[in-house]
C-alpha cells in the first residue's frame, strides 16, 4: 500500500533508471563525485539523489499527518513559530552569584526570554566550595552555590513570578529546586505560578556526562522522587530534562543519542507507573534536550523521528491518552564538541548553521553557544552575537513562518524514517537487555560511544572528516586566537569570595535547626520516603549543598563507574 | 624502533579534577594503546594526589593529563609541585584539554612539557609521547 498510485511509482521507477543510464554517466564523467561514499556525521550512507520512490511506503496521513496532532511528526503545536518564537534561553553562570545575577540581567535586557543557569562543578557534584576538592574549580565552568544564600543572591531583582529557569542539575536536583521554591516563596511568588526545568536525568550522567554520584537505582529513585513531588507542587515546571546532548557531545551518533534518550525516558515512565502513577498525571511534565549537531539534514531529521518516536512509545507502550502526555516537548543546544579552537570567530557560522536545523526541527527552546567556548565560559561579547544570532533566524529569515518546511521533501523524509529505523534497533537491544538501568550497569551504552568517539576521530585523522581550521583550510591563527576577548576571571579571589559567604551563612544560621532537619532527611531516605519535602526543609533551615548531599550518600551509597576505553 | 621498545613505554592518562568529560583522555588513551604502548587509564574525578601516587606505584614513563573545567592552572601546579617532592619530576607531563593561549606559556614553566589544544591530531600526541617515553627510558640506562 502506498499513497502513490502504482502506474505514476512504474513511470517514476523507469524515468529513474533512464537517467542513471543517460544522464548521470555524463555528468559522472566530466564531474567525478568528490567521494566514493557519502554519508552524515553519523555514518549514514546517503543518496546523490531522492525520490517519492524513497519514500513511497510513508503513509502521510499516520506517519507524517499536521501539526499539533499525532504523531506529531511536524510539531507539537498547529501553529509553532507563527504564535510565539522558541524561548531563547542561553546557558550561562560563573563566579560567584553576583557575577551571576549580572550576566542573567544583561541578557535579559539583550532580548533573552528565558533564564538558564550553568553550576560549577563542586556544585554539580554536590561539595561545598570549601572541600579541598573543590579547590581551583569554584565559579570556573559555571557559578557556585553553597546554600540558599548564593541562589538569593542570583535571583536578586529577577520576579520567579515572570521568567522561567532552567538549572542544569543532576544528584543535586532536589536541593537546587528547593532553594529555587524558597526563593520564589520569599519574593511572594506561589507555588503553582513558578516555572522551569530541572535536568534531573540520572542515567545519562552514567552514559556521557559522569556527573554522577548514587549508583543507578537510587539515583533515579531520587530523581523521580522530585518528578512526583513537583508534579503536585509545581505544575509548571519540567522536573526533568531527559537529555541526549551530553550523549551526542561524548561521541555518539545521532541515531545513538536518540535512541539511549528515548530508552532513558522509558525507564523513568516506568519507574514512576510501578510506583502506582497513571502515566497520563505525569507524563506531560517530561521534557527533553537535544544537540543540534553541524551535519544540517540529519539533525532535523532526528528531531522529527523523535517526536514520532515518543508519541509512539507514550501512546503503544504506555497506554497513555491525554494528547499532552504524547508531546515531546524538547530544548537544543547547539554542538559544544563542534565548536574548534582554531580560527574561533568561524564558530558563530557553525552555530547559526545548528540553531537553524533545531528551529526547522521544531525545538521549543534553544540556546546557542559562544564563538570562545572552546576556550572558557563566554564573555559578554561572545553571548551576545549567540543571542543575535537566535534573533536574527527568528526574525529576518522567514523560517519560523511556516510549520515544518521541510516536510515531503523526498530526503527529509527518508533520512527521518531511517533514523527511526535504525534507533528502534537499539531501544529494542536495550530493552532485551532488560532496559537502560540494566544496560547502564553493563556498560552497554558507554561502550558505544567509546566506540563511535574513536571512529569519528580517527575519520577526522584520516581525512574523511573535514573540519575546517583542523584538517583543511588551517592556518598559523595563534593571533586571532590571542585576539578573542575571553571571560577575566580570577578564579582564586572568586572561591576566597565565596568561602567566605558559605561561613558567613554557617556561623548565623540556626545550626540545631540544620541539624534537625538533616537528621529528618535522613530518617526519611532509610525509610524510602519522597526526600523532596526533608530537603526543602534543610535547604530553608541554610544546610549547605554538601551537607545535605553528604547525608543521601551516607543513605544510599556512592557509583563507581566501570572502565571502558 | 621496534614494537617491543614502543610496547615497554608505560602511559598514565588521568582525568584531574572535577569534570567528567572523558572523551578526549578516553580516545588518547585508546590511540596509545592501539600504538603498542601500555596505557593505564586513571577514570574521572582525581586528585593531584592520586594521580601522582598511580604514577609512582605504576613506575609509568609519561603521565598525559586531561583538564576541560578550566581549573588547570590550580591543578597542574599542584602536580607538578608533588612531582617534585617524590622526586619524580624526570617522568614527562603533557596536558590536553580546552586551554586558553595565555595559559600555555605559565603551564610550560611549571615543568608541563606540552600542551595539546583541541584539535591535535592523535598522530602527533602518540609520537611526542613516544618520544618523550624512550628518552625517560635512555636517561634510566634501559
Amino acid at each position: 500500500m502506498t499513497d502513490y498510485r502504482e502506474d505514476f511509482l512504474k513511470k517514476l521507477r523507469d524515468k529513474v533508471e533512464r537517467w542513471e543510464r543517460e544522464t548521470l554517466p555524463k555528468s559522472l564523467s566530466r564531474y567525478p563525485e568528490r567521494m566514493e561514499r557519502f554519508t552524515t556525521l553519523s555514518g549514514i550512507e546517503v543518496k546523490r539523489i531522492y525520490t517519492p520512490l524513497d519514500i513511497k511506503d510513508t503513509h502521510y496521513l499516520e506517519r507524517i499527518g499536521l501539526p499539533g496532532e499525532y504523531p506529531y511528526t511536524r510539531g507539537i503545536h498547529a501553529t509553532m513559530y507563527r504564535g510565539r518564537i522558541w524561548t531563547m534561553r542561553m546557558f550561562s553562570g560563573f563566579g560567584t552569584a553576583e557575577d551571576t545575577n549580572k550576566r542573567l540581567k544583561f541578557l535579559v535586557e539583550h532580548g533573552e526570554t528565558g533564564l538558564s543557569l550553568a553550576f560549577d562543578y563542586p556544585t554539580l557534584l554536590g561539595i561545598d566550595s570549601d572541600d579541598p576538592m573543590a579547590h581551583g574549580e569554584v565559579g570556573v565552568t559555571g557559578v557556585a552555590v553553597d546554600t540558599l544564600k548564593d541562589m538569593e543572591i542570583i535571583f536578586d531583582g529577577i520576579d520567579l513570578g515572570t521568567v522561567t529557569t532552567n538549572m542544569t542539575i543532576n544528584p543535586p536536583a532536589p536541593i537546587l529546586y528547593s532553594m529555587y521554591l524558597a526563593v520564589a516563596e520569599k519574593q511572594g511568588v506561589p507555588r503553582e505560578k513558578i516555572g522551569g526545568t530541572t535536568q534531573n536525568d540520572p542515567l545519562k550522567e552514567f552514559i556521557a556526562q559522569k556527573s554522577y554520584i548514587f549508583p543507578p537505582e537510587p539515583a533515579v529513585k531520587i530523581a523521580m522522587d522530585l518528578v512526583e513531588y513537583s508534579v503536585k507542587n509545581t505544575p509548571k515546571w519540567n522536573p526533568i530534562s531527559i537529555s541526549g546532548y551530553h550523549i551526542r557531545e561524548a561521541g555518539s551518533t545521532a541515531v545513538q543519542e536518540l535512541a539511549f534518550t528515548l530508552a532513558d525516558g522509558i525507564a523513568y515512565v516506568r519507574h514512576l507507573v510501578e510506583r502506582g502513577h497513571d502515566v497520563d498525571s505525569f507524563a506531560h511534565r517530561l521534557s527533553f534536550f537535544f544537540d543540534s549537531h553541524i551535519n544540517f539534514f540529519e539533525e532535523i531529521a532526528k528531531f522529527r523521528a523523535a517526536r514520532r518516536m515518543w508519541a509512539k512509545i507514550m501512546k503503544e507502550w504506555f497506554g497513555a491518552k491525554k494528547e499532552r502526555s504524547l508531546w515531546l516537548r524538547f530544548h537544543t543546544q547547539t554542538a559544544g564538541v563542534s565548536l574548534t579552537a582554531q580560527q574561533p570567530y568561524n564558530n558563530i557560522v557553525r552555530t547559526a548553521i545548528e540553531a537553524l536545523a533545531a528551529v526547522l526541527g521544531g525545538t521549543q527552546s534553544l540556546h546557542t553557544n559562544a564563538l570562545d567556548e572552546p576556550y572558557r565560559v563566554p564573555s559578554e561579547f561572545a553571548a551576545k552575537i549567540a543571542l543575535r544570532t537566535q534573533q536574527i533566524i527568528a526574525y529576518e529569515t522567514g523560517v519560523a513562518d511556516v510549520v515544518d518546511p521541510l516536510a515531503g521533501s523526498y530526503y527529509v523524509e527518508w533520512l527521518t524514517n531511517k533514523i527511526e529505523e535504525e534507533a528502534w534497533r537499539y531501544i529494542e537491544r536495550i530493552e532485551r537487555m532488560g532496559g537502560m538501568i540494566e544496560a547502564v550497569r553493563k556498560g552497554y551504552p558507554q561502550k558505544e560511544l567509546t566506540e563511535a568517539s574513536y571512529r569519528f576521530q580517527r575519520e577526522v585523522e584520516e581525512g574523511i572528516r573535514k573540519i575546517v581550521g583542523v584538517n583543511i583550510f588551517t592556518e598559523e591563527d595563534e593571533e586571532e586566537i590571542r585576539n578573542v576577548p575571553l571571560l577575566d576571571i580570577d578564579p582564586n579571589e572568586v572561591e576566597e569570595r565565596q568561602i567566605r559567604r558559605l561561613r558567613e551563612v554557617k556561623r548565623s544560621r540556626d545550626n540545631t535547626r540544620v541539624e534537625t532537619t538533616l537528621n529528618n532527611l535522613r530518617d526519611a531516605a532509610r525509610k524510602g520516603e519522597n526526600i523532596v519535602p526533608y530537603i526543602l526543609e534543610a535547604v530553608k533551615a541554610y544546610a549547605t549543598e554538601g551537607e545535605i548531599m553528604n547525608v543521601l550518600k551516607e543513605v544510599y551509597g556512592v557509583w563507581t563507574e566501570p572502565i571502558i576505553y | 624502533m621496534t614494537i617491543t621498545e614502543t610496547e615497554r613505554i608505560k602511559v598514565l592518562v588521568a582525568k584531574l579534577g572535577l569534570d567528567g568529560h572523558d572523551r578526549g583522555a578516553k580516545v588518547v588513551a585508546r590511540a596509545l594503546r592501539d600504538s603498542g604502548f601500555e596505557v593505564i587509564y586513571t577514570g574521572i574525578r582525581q586528585t593531584p594526589e592520586q594521580v601522582i601516587e598511580a604514577a609512582i606505584q605504576e613506575d609509568v614513563d609519561v603521565i598525559g593529563v586531561s583538564i576541560l573545567s578550566g581549573a588547570h592552572m590550580t591543578l597542574m601546579k599542584r602536580l607538578m609541585e608533588l612531582l617534585r617532592e617524590y622526586g619524580a619530576e624526570d617522568i614527562p607531563v603533557f596536558l590536553g584539554g580546552t586551554i586558553p593561549i595565555p595559559d600555555i606559556e605559565p603551564i610550560k614553566r611549571m615543568g608541563v612539557r606540552e600542551v595539546f589544544l583541541p584539535g591535535t591530531s592523535l598522530k602527533e600526541i602518540v609520537e611526542m609521547v613516544r618520544q618523550a617515553g624512550l628518552e625517560r627510558r635512555k636517561r634510566r640506562g634501559w
